[in-house]
């Protein structure tokens, strides 16, 4: 690498601070602009690296899946998994046999090249909103299996080797520690890793998380978070299994755990970042020398790769009994190579299974349909989809949106809890972020859905599902983080109302100026009720207590709202100030003294009396 | 119709939330007098069945506007004032409630407790109100026959609503004969329909002066036989 790191990192991030906005603006989606930022001619040790963004995509895609929805897509995954790359790989196969290949290298490429692209596909949909939908959720089980499958893949290729064939270069990159072990113990290993991790995310990793988020420092959650997926990651390539898998497993496993949305959060620029760079080095991979050497050839390649796995694609979705609008979709979002055949090629060439310059041109093949993917897409989007479409996407099914509560409640203390439980009594389901790890621990044995995480965060709020709720209750203790989380929810959120506990005057009128409007004093009902009681010890009747209360309390609240307008001429704001508690204490006295001056004058006869002497009752 | 318990939505009102509404008139540079303010009265208007169907058959009525008390008033804590400006602004005043114990629901008799002061609705002074017009909207759960001297409830509905018709003679306005719509308890949906549209022809005839008062004080309710009354016939909301 010429330049070293910086300068690496210098060429990659100008090319993805460039190139994907303008992709995004011209309504092609990141990938794609990741792709454009063609860079550099060392794709393939990048890529390497930059593989880890799938891995960090896929752990994040499991922390959205409850092991029980995974169980219950068991029949799309395996069904319609396994149709596609069984009859994708013997189509190609055919189609490369037929070409003159030999069979076990027909049988090679098919293989190789019936897998889609896992970090594509699902960037993609998830950009365009598309995952929940009934083809998104349909590709999502294909690419999970097509991940299952590159492991018996890749023990199948080697036996694929033509007699005689030589292998080429070194062995693995990774040395794993099943390498010399036979089939049932290699199987044994596995199992044993992928037990671990269920264990560890359940018994080991809620109590590690609980210790970190309580010395408050956020990095470390981070680094913890970050720790989590590589130790996963490479775990699961010690015992010879994908990376990927194994991460997406331990987020599956975590995905009811409380620290979800906050294990979201950490995780999300990083994998942002590194599949970013994993787009770009699939653009750096191709060989331009070869293209431009065979266009035809890698033209014609390259549509009958497409052709074929559309083919496939729709003739399964019609026999899984897809609509028409979701098969499309389905269809359109897989039918390109992917990543895997990268890693596939390259092993197969190692084995003397394929040669180099199929192999290379092969791989250019892949690159280009991966790239060509986000323009298929919007293709089906924006041509097929109005023209054939029934617009049956806008009815979801209803029961996928979870969490997508109207209220979300920032901060569970004394204060919020009981706002919250309010709700929940009348049957209005609340989303809860909480900062203190230890009360998230509580509330949630008791059953409460709490998520820990610091509310001011905007990416929290995001996966806390701010975009769909309708009101934030705002009830922190720190009136710091109540500021910043406000500033943070009106500046992203503006569709969202507030409704924002102040500790006090001060605050209130902060937010008040800042044009909030529910804004409420934590600690004025509590004050006015110890007032009722007082004069009710006092003697004074129980009702009429209550009524000086509530004319106290709607002058207060309009005296604020008057105040925090004025209050940065401090000679006007006192003068205001003294005048508008005279004018209280006026009014309550008035109760007392005189009558024709009470709010409740109609409850006084007094006037009635001076009317018509002793026997004005008689008219009433 | 009684209302799911597990609400997925917060209910209609979130944010800015007008305590009352106004549905401005076509006619422009028409007085601000003559319109018509509809009082609503009802504690759960959520289970209502009759009460939110005859609410929101008129809640947009031109010319009128339309007061929910126990939405702008849930603790009780009325405002005098305000409520006072508004029924000095408005000639029609429509008090629209279920007959509860052959009454109001309570927050309608603090509300009169409080408005209507001495000296400003009543009294020598008391002249606010003078010349406009009332009108009970109300709903029984009893059917039409059982409000007779040999009936269930022994008394006619104008004899049970004669506090309420005397309250406001003593304001000075006029009691118009009441809407009321009996037999709530077991009434189907087409039915509800029917007299929710009645209850718009109706306030549509008041508010242009269409409909024949003279013949409706012959009846014992105003939306006995409506078609009668309306004159140029046909308006229908």
């Amino acid at each position: 690498m010429q330049g070293g790191f910086f300068y690496q990192a210098l060429v990659y991030l100008t090319a993805a601070v460039i190139s994907v906005p303008i992709a995004k603006r011209l309504g092609l989606g990141s990938v794609l602009g990741y792709a454009l930022g063609l860079v550099g001619d060392e794709g393939q040790d990048v890529l390497h690296f930059a593989e880890f963004g799938v891995v960090m995509m896929l752990f994040l895609i499991g922390l959205e899946l409850e092991p029980s929805r995974v169980w219950r897509m068991r029949a799309p995954i395996l069904g319609l998994g396994g149709l596609q790359v069984g009859v994708t790989t013997a189509v190609l196969a055919g189609c490369a046999a037929a070409a003159g290949l030999e069979w076990r290298i027909a049988v090679a490429i098919g293989l190789t090249l019936a897998l889609s692209s896992t970090a594509i596909v699902l960037q993609t949909l998830a950009e365009k909103g598309l995952l929940r939908t009934g083809g998104g959720q349909s590709s999502f089980a294909v690419l999970l299996f097509q991940d299952i499958a590159v492991i018996p893949i890749l023990a199948v290729l080697p036996l694929l080797a033509p007699p005689g064939a030589a292998v080429h270069g070194g062995g693995d990159h990774e040395e794993t520690w099943v390498a010399g072990l036979p089939g049932w113990a290699e199987t044994l290993v596995v199992l044993a890793a992928v037990l671990l991790i269920v264990l560890a995310g359940r018994f080991l990793l809620q109590p590690m998380f609980r210790f970190i988020a309580r010395t408050g420092l956020r990095e470390l959650f981070t680094a913890a978070a970050l720790l989590l997926v590589i130790a996963t990651a490479t775990l699961m390539m010690k015992v010879g299994v994908s990376p990927a898998l194994g991460t997406f497993l331990a987020g599956v496993v975590l995905a009811r755990s409380e620290y979800r949305h906050e294990l979201e959060s950490n995780i999300e620029p990083f994998k942002g970042l590194l599949l970013g760079l994993f787009f770009i080095s699939v653009g750096a991979a191709m060989d331009f020398g070869l293209i431009a050497a065979r266009p035809v050839l890698i033209a014609g390649l390259m549509a009958a790769l497409i052709a074929v796995k559309l083919l496939v694609l729709l003739v399964l979705g019609r026999v899984f009994r897809m609509g028409i609008d979701q098969n499309l979709l389905f269809a359109f979002s897989l039918a390109q190579g992917g990543e895997f055949a990268f890693v596939l090629l390259s092993f197969a060439t190692r084995y003397g299974v394929v040669g180099e310059s199929l192999a290379a041109t092969l791989i250019a093949v892949v690159a280009l349909t991966m790239a060509a993917t986000p323009v298929l897409m919007t293709l089906n989007e924006k041509l097929l989809q109005p023209r054939f479409g029934t617009l049956e996407s806008a009815e979801r099914p209803a029961d996928e949106i979870d969490e997508q509560n109207p209220v979300i409640i920032a901060g569970f203390g004394e204060f919020g809890s009981i706002v919250g439980r309010l709700l929940l009594a009348n049957g209005v389901g609340t989303t809860v972020l909480d900062i203190d790890s230890d009360r998230v621990d509580l509330l949630r044995k008791l059953g409460l859905k709490v998520f820990y995480g610091d509310a001011s965060r905007e990416d929290l709020l995001r996966s806390a599902g701010a975009e769909q709720a309708r009101l934030l209750i705002v009830a922190l203790d720190s009136g710091e983080k109540c500021a910043e989380l406000v500033a943070t929810a009106r500046r992203l959120f503006p569709h969202l109302t507030l409704l924002t506990r102040v500790p006090g005057r001060g605050a209130a009128y902060e937010l008040l100026d800042a044009g909030l409007e529910h804004v409420f004093r934590d600690k004025l009902d509590s004050s006015l009720r110890t007032g009722v009681e007082a004069l009710r010890l006092l003697g004074f009747r129980g009702y009429q207590a209550h009524r000086a209360a509530q004319t106290f309390r709607r002058h207060d609240e309009a005296a604020l709202r008057e105040l925090a307008a004025m209050r940065h001429d401090q000679a006007l704001y006192i003068n205001t100030a003294r005048q508008r508690i005279r004018d209280l204490e006026e009014l309550l006295q008035n109760d007392l003294r005189d009558a024709a001056e009470s709010r409740d004058a109609g409850w006084d006869t007094e006037s009635l009396r001076e009317e018509h002497g002793a026997d004005a009752g008689d008219e009433r | 119709m009684l209302q799911d318990t597990r609400r997925t939505d917060v209910g209609p009102g979130i944010g800015v939330r007008p305590v009352y509404s106004r549905a401005p008139r076509n006619t422009h540079g028409a007085e601000p007098m003559n319109e018509t303010l509809i009082l609503l009265a009802h504690p759960a208007l959520e289970k209502s069945r009759i009460n939110r169907q005859l609410a929101d058959a008129v809640r947009n009525l031109e010319g009128t506007t339309f007061h929910d008390l126990y939405e702008a008033y849930p603790d009780f804590d009325v405002d005098v004032r305000r409520e006072q400006q508004l029924l000095e602004e408005h000639d029609l005043v429509v008090l629209q409630h279920p007959f509860f114990w052959y009454s109001t629901p309570p927050l309608i008799k603090q509300w009169e407790d409080l408005v209507l002061e001495h000296g400003w609705a009543y009294g020598l002074q008391g002249t606010a109100l003078r010349g406009k017009r009332l009108l009970s909207a109300i709903t029984t759960g009893g059917r039409e026959d059982a409000y007779r001297p040999d009936g269930h409830n022994r008394f006619t509905i104008r004899q049970l609503l004669a506090p309420i018709e005397q309250t406001f003679a003593l304001c000075g306005m006029e009691y118009l004969p009441p809407f009321v719509v009996h037999g709530a308890l077991g009434m189907t949906d087409e039915e509800i329909r029917g007299h929710a549209r009645d209850y718009r022809r109706s306030l549509e005839a008041l508010r242009d002066g269409s409909l024949d008062l003279e013949a409706a004080g012959r009846q014992p309710r105003l939306n006995l036989r409506l078609d009668e009354l309306i004159r140029d016939g046909e308006e229908d909301g």
